[in-house]
């Protein structure tokens, strides 16, 4: 079991988590609303992006068949792993064939599906965050708790004191320059000395065989051409139909998870160092990885979950996320993105909880770029995680399925589906149900902050007919 | 919008009372009733109606949504709009009714049902064109736009309208208005920490807005907003905007 719901009040009883969310969040959903200040103009980029990503996932077999002739042709050499361990196999592989002792790594929240880094590690290679988030919580020994800034759990005073502790010749400082200076010097050295470099990908285009990176600190740019050898890892999702279609999710990517119009670098690449170019890395490999993503593809609702382009702007909004942040849910991925996605990912029976924690507010399903209804697919697993042999479409369907709750809802249709029968109750309860004590199942849970629910005595029901307004 | 139901004025209306008001709120409901009668319409509270059925579709339990739905569908067979004074329930009819028969036989049952509903205060304003006056003493007052109306039901302005219109009311912005208050039905108990957090903040926002009282149009979160401010100790009270409207024309001092 995720367990989110034991883990939830550990977050939401830390004032300093709660506070440092709480401020990110606020600052990340007023930058993402003045980029998006005309409705108009938001509608029909996000109408562009959403069908470029629900038309790239709707071919995906094809369109992936075509990446990889493509990247081919290009001399980029392309790998396919079915799992997560599969992927590591090949990326070890590569490794080793090389002789990497050190790789340099830009942002992959791939990569923290696979636990590369500490894969690599068992292996004897190391590998160096070069993200300054990822680099800081590379360093805490944490995971990352949003997918867009790994590190926004922490506040200033916590990261200076990483840096006292970790960077040599630095002391306590929380100049921020003076960090970013700090960090930049360790990992130029880094950069310099490492044998390869690994990264994401943000979007690979089928039709050239392009992968777009998007980041603003130039660390992608340099992990993927400094070092001889480059390998990208990516989701098989993470697919854009043609060069057109990547305008619309350039634009929509950063607007919608930093508030940037765009990020300080776009990075396309294309192909290895070509005879007679001064730099780029001699090999680029590309590893896709799979690991449950087909299973969602092969559901025709559930499909939608694989437009993702990973923006993070529904866990920014979700009022659930907010509060007890991104290691409440244990998994890579959190938010509402995660209760969609990881149940799907890691089955039902391991993250079950997750869809049903959430109170299906839509404040995700208002600012998703690429309009995936979160709300829909919530309650869609919600129906799996209680219906045993519903479908095959999700791993441990009906893994929460529990006779006591079968029986309540069968009961409570029988009294809400026969006029006579919800009269008697409701007439009874109205009359009764303030006699509930305040620690009755349920009652319990409302009571923790709020007062009993008060009955009204008389039923709206009643009230109409004595009024006459119950005739036609 | 471009429901054709808009472009004229109904001589009849219905009334779904919605399950939380008739256990909980029956005030609101007769309110909004009494607002629609003295518009000159005839009001019918038909007695078969009980809840929208979206407890168990939100759980997952749609065979058991679908047939508390059927049944709201046959409690309203005439030609009629069918007004809700709560955007969540009205969003579960007009939003999630088609979704929830796609495919199946009663679809075209559904859909034909879901375009007569309307939200009560989006069916004042926009096709009733409802002018208030009112009678009350000076008040201020905040609003707290339920999730579902703003989002399912496109329902951010009307309420807010409403309020414009009353001389003596000051309607003070509450910049958290569009955070969920976290009563999210089941939620409230499946995850009673988080919902806790999530009622707190929003009482606290709602008290710094400094009025005497929060207004709404989802009872639903008023219960869970009202409970939270009253186990706080607060002075502030909730309540349905239907009751507030309905008191500040009558001349009852609307407090």
């Amino acid at each position: 079991m995720s367990d989110f719901t034991q883990r939830a009040p550990i977050a939401l009883n830390d004032p300093t988590l709660r506070r440092n969310f709480r401020r990110a969040m606020d600052g990340l959903m007023s930058k993402r609303a003045a980029q998006f200040a005309d409705p108009a103009a938001w509608a029909a980029l996000r109408e562009r992006g959403a069908m470029a990503k629900a038309r790239a996932v709707a071919r995906l077999p094809e369109l992936l068949e075509q990446l990889e002739a493509k990247c081919t042709a290009n001399g980029i050499h392309v790998h396919w792993a079915e799992t997560t361990a599969q992927a590591n196999a090949i990326v070890l592989g590569i490794l080793q064939k090389a002789g990497a002792k050190k790789v340099i790594k830009g942002k992959s929240m791939v990569s923290e599906e696979m636990e590369l880094n500490h894969f690599l590690e068992g292996h004897g290679i190391k590998a160096v965050e070069s993200d300054l988030g990822e680099y800081i919580i590379q360093l805490a020994h944490e995971a990352p708790s949003h997918i867009v800034m790994p590190c926004i759990h922490k506040n200033k005073g916590e990261i200076a004191q990483l840096f006292a502790d970790n960077i040599d010749g630095l002391g306590y400082t929380e100049d921020v320059d003076a960090l970013t200076a700090a960090a930049r010097r360790v990992l130029r050295d880094e950069f310099a000395t490492a044998d390869a470099g690994i990264s994401g990908v943000n979007v690979a285009v089928a039709e050239t065989g392009t992968l777009v990176l998007v980041e603003n600190e130039g660390n992608g740019r340099l992990s993927t051409t400094l070092p001889p050898l480059h390998i990208a890892l990516m989701g098989i999702e993470k697919l854009a139909e043609t060069l057109d279609d990547v305008a619309p999710l350039l634009s929509l990517l950063p607007r919608s998870a930093t508030g940037q119009p765009i990020t300080t670098y776009v990075n396309m690449i294309t192909s290895p160092r070509k005879p007679g170019e001064k730099d780029g890395p001699q090999a680029v490999h590309l590893v896709l990885l799979d690991s449950g993503r087909s299973r969602v593809y092969a559901d025709e609702q559930l499909r939608d979950t694989l437009r993702c382009i990973r923006c993070g702007a529904c866990m920014n909004h979700c009022p659930v996320y907010t509060r007890v942040g991104g290691h409440t849910y244990k998994f890579v991925y959190p938010g509402p993105i995660g209760k969609i996605l990881t149940p799907q990912l890691e089955g039902l029976d391991c993250a079950g909880d997750q869809p049903h924690a959430s109170t299906l507010c839509n404040a995700c399903v208002e600012v998703c770029p690429v309009k995936i209804p979160l709300a829909d697919l919530l309650v869609r697993l919600r129906t799996e995680s209680v219906h045993s042999g519903h479908s095959q479409a999700v791993k441990g369907a009906g893994s929460r399925r529990s006779l006591h709750e079968t029986l309540s809802w069968r009961g409570w249709q029988f009294m809400y589906a026969h006029p006579w029968a919800y009269g008697l109750a409701t007439r009874l309860m109205a009359r009764l149900g303030n006699l509930i004590p305040a620690k009755a199942p349920l009652m319990r849970q409302w009571t923790s902050v709020r007062t009993k629910p008060k009955f009204a005595g008389k039923t709206l029901h009643e009230l109409a007919r004595d009024k006459g307004f119950d005739h036609e | 919008m471009s429901d054709p139901a808009r472009l004229r004025r109904p001589e009849t209306v219905y009334f779904f009372g919605t399950c939380v008001i008739d256990l909980f709120y029956p005030g609101a409901g007769l309110a909004g009733m009494e607002l629609l009668k003295r518009q000159g319409l005839r009001v019918v509270f038909p007695p078969d109606q009980s809840c929208c059925g979206q407890p168990a579709r939100n759980s997952g339990y749609l065979d058991e949504a679908r047939a508390v739905a059927l049944r709201q569908i046959a409690a309203f067979p005439n030609d009629w709009p069918v007004v809700v004074p709560s955007g969540s329930c009205a969003g579960m009819m007009k939003t999630h009714y088609p979704d929830l028969f796609e495919g199946r036989p009663e679809y075209s049952k559904a859909k034909a049902f879901s375009a007569r509903v309307f939200e009560l205060t989006d069916f004042l304003v926009n096709v009733l064109d409802i002018k208030l006056e009112d009678k009350g003493e000076p008040v201020r007052v905040t609003w707290h736009g339920s999730c579902h109306s703003m989002r399912e039901m496109g329902v951010v302005d009307q309420p807010k309208s409403l309020l414009r219109q009353l001389s003596n009311v000051t309607l003070v912005e509450n910049p958290r208005e569009k955070e969920c208050c976290g009563f999210g039905g089941t939620f409230a108990v499946r995850q009673p920490e988080i919902s806790a957090a999530m009622v707190t903040d929003k009482v606290a926002a709602i008290e710094e807005t400094g009025t005497s009282q929060v207004l709404s149009g989802d009872c639903g979160c008023l219960m869970n907003i009202n409970g939270a401010l009253e186990k706080a100790g607060k002075a502030i009270h909730g309540r349905h905007i239907a009751e507030f409207l309905l008191e500040r024309t009558s001349g009852q001092g609307g407090k």
